[in-house]
């Protein structure tokens, strides 16, 4: 966490040293303050000085007003500060996401990434307006305020041996059982809210297999176990105040008994009483509010090194330093191409060598696993090769700058994400200056036109975050639309069509053939039909592969497509 | 002195709590009917109301007592001040000698002190008195939190056995209510108020109930002993409560609007960031990559403009409360000393005004800061309201029949229905289908295919016309009766988090081992689990994420083989199954299917030849009806749906 706070604090070390200096004012205000009061009553109440009462006063009264002022100042630059980091941070942290090839994301996980860049900022942001103030007030002001206590009486000040050990360990003991407490605690409302949110999306399962009281009994067993551990924290905390406040109370019991004694032998003048009442009331307050905050400071260490986690993570893809310009045919080769995870055992591809052609559709099969998603990826630069190369129209994309890499593809990733916006946003978002014809047009190829029509709002429709108003099959032919409109060089559909029904994939796939003639297209694909047609077909099988050819000639050649077609056509049964 | 982060979480929020949930104004959401769903809330106190009674009448005795303290102590202070002042005097002159040479030297106000004291000359501080004293001030403030303690930990009782009841209710209420809620409502915002909105119920009520209590009677203590002490200063300490309040509200409603667009803003760019890592292959490759920064960088910026503001000024609150507390600080201790000087008060009153002066605010602020809260709370409370307003199913018939023996003889009888009133979907539509024999359902995606599976389970009732099951009008019978004689196996396969085991005998709670894994080898997914280091036990986790989707598929057909029902409802999945995975389903399927009636959504086209009857649906409504051969001599939908199947790869490239 240090290392996080220096790197993002120290441009602002005039700022920070300018409201340490505010505290420290603050600090000194406040211990005055009664000092000023036990002169009040020694030297003005004691002789009937009126005016010296008032002359005091008038002092007290500047010095309140100069507290103020410190501490909005303070407030001002610490907040001020304290929202920079946040804004900087977070700042950096999505350029370096914004960056990672696709292992990288999948090495952190997406939400994972998205909590680092918005709870775990926002937690050390917390922290740091918090600790501008309270952490550093608190112990001036206990230190200054043991100083202030001494001076006032020497023989007093021992009771601060006792009360302040004694504070320290009750709020030790209180927050020692109360930490796991909390723990549990979440972890039983987690637990809770599983339960619900797994009958609601089981709802018609739950219903229809009759076992609405048995899920009764699941949640009832769930909520009594957080209702004990939440009777327990509340009940922990119902003793805390109590206790603290009696600890305070003793101790000014204890302050005026100890100095009736020193001011009846004359060696403590009975204003200093007041003086050290309020001290020790202040250093006990410090304290309790240091310890308080100390308390965030573990989670937001962890928040901290989560962050330090991603921004220490160099981007494994980046742009060559002298680049080729691509010759914009869109002939790719994979040349002994190998690829595995880091950290995993086994390479996902191994030795692949085959081509894509302009012009010709290139389909790759084969069974859960077997490492077509992961040579789709290769091809745009999303990962890079571990060995071996691709090469477009014999330029190793390497060689390329990612950009002009990049727009030769279009690609239908295999869960068809959409953006929140609308239809055209969307459909645009693959080419921002198409005309409305043009994205008319995108939308008749995917078959996309007929219930984008049905809706009210047309291409103006409002599409949620992620698509979710939509369903499967309208979510994936709006990512083809989006494809399409951009008309690029080489297209990728990585099991694109999945959740469309037969008839819809056949029109579909009719209407994009005439779109693509002289275009690279790569399909990667579980159904048959969806590839038969298909110029070439590379078959693969755990990373290698094992076949290459039309569908024709790979049912005479290739055992696994034999298969791959033998268990579909058993599916399709009359065909 | 609650340790629990900052208040007012947000409800539905996109990542659950903005940044820096403190400071005034942290309530985004204002109640709608605040008044009126307080006292409701309330009402939920009532099996509790001898505890809360008890409740109130321990924190009153227990702010009695805190209050006492400092008036006692202020007595402490002027037996010692007596003291001091006696060893002043000589030995053997009276207090009245004293004083009259004091007016003798012209020092009268000190004449006046004098007076309003009663001192032994030359005798010192009385330690006898002092300690007896402050042996009752330790008394009282052991006994006052004591007091403190049982009324918090009594609290704590009554606050969770209410959240228990709610959450109890919410959830009781979940399994009334009809489908037709949970499909016309989002999934996200129901799930939102039954988790989100109890939690924040659940912390509003622990963090209010006894603060708002002990302060308000705090409130009440504590003037009530300034006003004893000195009217005078207490009016001028009273002075400063309007003040307060005021420098509060003006300070508050300037933050308001930097609040509102901090979590506007805050969401704003929750929401980019979730898009833009979730969608990264896509801003890449679409070149899409400096707008998304730019996106961003306008979010951020405002942000930190808005959170800074909202921020800074919230911030303000405190210093000028700490600066009216100090004036009043300083106007005590100037009148007081003047007072006390001249003889019209004791020191130790002022002593004691003092620290009642400083318990006044706290309690102040505290009730300000529960304000706020409980708005959130109660629009949290709302929103739980309204669900458990919403309308539930119609009662179960009374007496309810049941088929002597489910043979899957199942008839729809001139049945219409509709899910919104002036959209006619089925009408006047009859059906008879025979045990064992096979009814497909086929259509475009997104026909509606549902809506008969929905009236067949009883999920919504019919408007009119009746289904039958061997005999017996479905709308005679239980609910759960009706569903007792299907088992379905949906595309949406729904396990639950717990072992394999549990997961296939969900339709079955009692089921033998033997019986377990006789359903699993028929669904033929024996073998992979007995591939899993767990085996039966493998704990699946929430929705199942940690096995494939076919694998998923095939345990939910075991669970439809355990269950053994006489009518199947089938819907074949068209997901991405690798192929292999796909003969299993299908040849469990089948083998499922025999014997039984089974009513099937089809995306095949070998499951529909075979069917006894098909059903056509285009737009949600039936369009056609009837088997194969039928069907395609009409030459109607059902023809040209078989059509464009069959004609495909000849028009494909």
């Amino acid at each position: 966490m240090k290392d996080l706070l220096v790197a993002y604090l120290r441009p602002h070390w005039r700022i920070l040293a300018g409201i340490s200096l505010l505290l420290l004012i603050q600090a000194i205000g406040n211990l005055v303050l009664p000092t000023l009061m036990a002169d009040i009553i020694n030297n003005g109440v004691v002789t009937g000085d009126t005016g010296y009462i008032l002359q005091i006063g008038g002092l007290m009264l500047l010095m309140s007003v100069l507290v103020g002022v410190a501490a909005v100042v303070t407030v001002y630059f610490s907040a001020r500060t304290a929202m920079r980091f946040g804004r900087d941070v977070r700042s950096d942290l999505f350029r370096r996401v914004e960056d990672f090839s696709l292992a990288q994301m999948h090495r952190f996980t997406v939400p994972s990434l998205i909590t680092r860049n918005t709870n775990d900022v926002q937690q050390l942001q917390m922290l740091i307006v918090i600790g501008l103030t309270m952490m550093v007030l608190a112990p001036i002001t206990a230190i200054g305020g043991i100083i202030m206590a001494i001076r006032t009486d020497v023989q007093l000040s021992a009771l601060l041996l006792v009360v302040v050990p004694l504070m320290l360990i009750a709020i030790g003991i209180m927050v020692g059982r109360a930490v796991p407490l909390f723990r549990s605690m979440q972890v039983k409302i987690d637990k809770v809210n599983g339960v619900l949110r797994e009958n609601l999306a089981g709802i018609r399962v739950i219903r229809a297999f009759v076992r609405t009281a048995h899920e009764e009994r699941r949640f009832a067993e769930a909520n009594a176990e957080l209702t004990a551990v939440s009777l327990r924290v509340t009940r922990l905390f119902a003793l805390i105040f109590p206790t603290l406040m009696l600890i305070m109370n003793g101790a000014l019991i204890a302050t005026i008994w100890l100095g009736a004694g020193f001011i009846s032998d004359g060696s403590m003048p009975i204003g200093n009483l007041f003086a050290f009442q309020s001290y020790i009331m202040q250093i006990l307050f410090s304290v309790m509010m240091a310890v308080m905050t100390m308390m965030m400071v573990p989670r937001a260490a962890a928040s901290a090194e989560r962050i330090q986690a991603v921004l220490e993570t160099e981007p494994e893809i980046d742009d060559p330093e002298q680049a080729v310009t691509p010759v914009g045919i869109g002939r790719i080769e994979l040349r002994d191409v190998s690829f595995r995870y880091p950290g995993a055992e086994e390479a996902i591809l191994q030795g692949i060598s085959c081509t894509f052609e302009p012009g010709k559709t290139t389909a790759i099969v084969g069974g859960t696993g077997s490492g077509k998603s992961t040579l789709v990826n290769l091809l745009p630069r999303l990962l890079d090769v571990t060995a071996g190369g691709v090469y477009i129209d014999d330029v190793d994309i390497r060689d390329m700058r990612l950009d002009d890499l990049w727009t030769q593809f279009g690609i239908v990733p295999q869960r068809a994400f959409l953006f929140g916006g609308t239809i055209a946003t969307n459909v645009r978002f693959g080419r921002p200056d198409a005309t409305e014809d043009q994205v008319w047009d995108a939308l008749d190829v995917a078959q996309a036109r007929e219930f984008v029509d049905t809706l009210a709002e047309g291409l103006e429709a409002p599409v949620d975050q992620g698509g979710v108003n939509f369903s499967g099959g309208q979510r994936q032919r709006l990512a083809i639309a989006r494809c399409i409109v951009r008309d690029p060089l080489i297209y990728l559909f990585d099991d694109s069509f999945s959740a469309l029904d037969y008839t819809t994939d056949a029109r579909l796939r009719a209407a994009l053939a005439r779109r693509t003639e002289d275009r690279t297209v790569v399909i990667v694909a579980q159904r048959v039909s969806t590839i038969m047609n298909a110029d070439k077909i590379i078959v693969l099988d755990a990373g290698r592969i094992v076949g290459t050819g039309t569908h024709d000639e790979l049912v005479e050649t290739c055992e696994a497509y034999r298969e791959i077609v033998a268990s579909q056509a058993q599916l399709e049964g009359s065909r | 002195m609650s340790m629990r982060g900052g208040p007012a979480r947000r409800p539905g929020g996109p990542m659950g709590g903005g940044p820096m949930g403190m400071g005034m104004g942290a309530s985004d959401e204002k109640a709608q009917d605040f008044r009126g769903s307080l006292r409701r809330f309330g009402a939920r106190l009532r099996p509790e109301r001898w505890i809360v009674s008890l409740v109130v009448l321990l924190g009153t005795a227990s702010v009695f007592l805190a209050v006492l303290g400092p008036k006692l102590l202020g007595n402490a202070t002027n037996i010692i001040f007596e003291g001091v002042v006696s060893t002043m005097i000589p030995a053997g002159v009276t207090q009245q000698q004293a004083e009259a040479a004091l007016r003798a030297q012209g020092q009268n106000s000190q004449a006046d002190l004098l007076a309003s004291m009663t001192v032994s000359p030359g005798a010192g501080v009385d330690f006898t008195q002092l300690s007896r004293v402050l042996a009752l001030v330790i008394v009282v403030y052991v006994a006052s939190s004591v007091l403190s303690w049982a009324q918090n930990y009594l609290m704590a009782g009554v606050t969770n056995r209410t959240m228990y009841r709610l959450r109890e209710e919410v959830d009781l209420k979940l399994g009334r209510l009809p489908l037709r809620y949970f499909d016309s409502s989002s999934r996200g915002d129901v799930l939102s108020r039954v988790t989100n909105d109890i939690d924040n119920i659940s912390m509003t009520l622990q963090q209010t109930m006894t603060q708002l209590i002990t302060s308000v009677l705090t409130i009440i203590g504590v003037l009530g002993m300034m006003i004893w002490i000195s009217p005078l200063l207490a009016v001028i300490s009273l002075l400063t409560v309007p003040l307060s309040f005021w420098i509060t509200m003006m300070i508050a409603k300037r933050s308001q609007p930097h609040f509102i667009a901090q979590w506007k803003w805050t969401g704003t760019l929750n929401g980019h960031v979730e898009e833009s890592f979730t969608g990264q292959e896509l801003v890449k490759v679409f070149g899409h990559r400096r707008a998304s920064l730019a996106e961003f960088d306008v979010a951020n910026d405002r942000v930190y403009e808005s959170s800074f503001k909202a921020q800074f000024i919230s911030g303000i609150i405190q210093p000028a409360m700490m600066v009216v507390a100090n004036l009043n600080y300083v106007a005590i201790a100037v009148i007081g000393g003047m007072r006390v000087a001249s003889g019209s008060m004791s020191l130790g009153d002022v002593q004691a005004f003092i620290q009642y002066s400083r318990q006044f605010t706290m309690p102040i602020t505290q009730v300000a800061g529960v304000a706020n809260l409980l708005q959130s709370g109660v629009a949290s409370v709302e929103r739980v309201f309204e669900l458990l307003d919403e309308p539930e199913e119609e009662p179960d018939a009374d007496p309810a029949l049941r088929p002597d023996r489910v043979d899957g003889r199942i008839s729809f009888d001139d049945v219409s229905f509709r899910y919104v009133e002036d959209v006619p979907l089925i009408e006047d539509f009859t059906l008879h289908a025979a045990p064992g024999e096979i009814v497909a359902i086929v259509g475009p995606t997104g026909a509606g295919k549902t809506t008969l599976v929905n009236l067949l389970m009883r999920f919504y009732d019919v408007d009119a016309g009746r289904i039958v099951i061997d005999g017996v009008s479905t709308m005679d019978m239980r609910r759960d009766d009706v569903r007792r004689c299907f088992g379905m196996v949906l595309q949406d396969t729904w396990l639950f988090e717990g072992t394999i085991r549990d997961n296939i005998a969900y339709g079955a709670e009692d089921a033998s081992e033997e019986r377990i894994e006789a359903a699993a080898r028929a669904a033929r997914v024996d073998h992979f689990v007995r591939t899993l280091p767990d085996g039966y036990d493998t704990v699946l986790t929430e929705g199942g994420a940690n096995i494939s989707a076919g694998e998923r598929q095939l345990l939910t057909i075991a669970r439809a083989f355990l269950a053994d029902p006489a009518v199947l409802i089938l819907d074949e999945a068209t997901s991405s199954v690798d192929t292999r995975t796909e003969v299993l389903i299908q040849q469990a399927m089948a083998e499922l299917r025999s014997g039984r009636t089974a009513f099937v959504i089809a995306h095949r086209l070998s499951t529909i030849r075979n069917a006894d009857t098909i059903i056509v649906l285009e737009h949600g409504r039936i369009v056609e009806q009837g088997n194969h051969d039928a069907l395609m001599e009409a030459r109607g939908a059902y023809y040209r749906l078989y059509q464009s199947q069959f004609e495909e790869p000849e028009e494909a490239a």
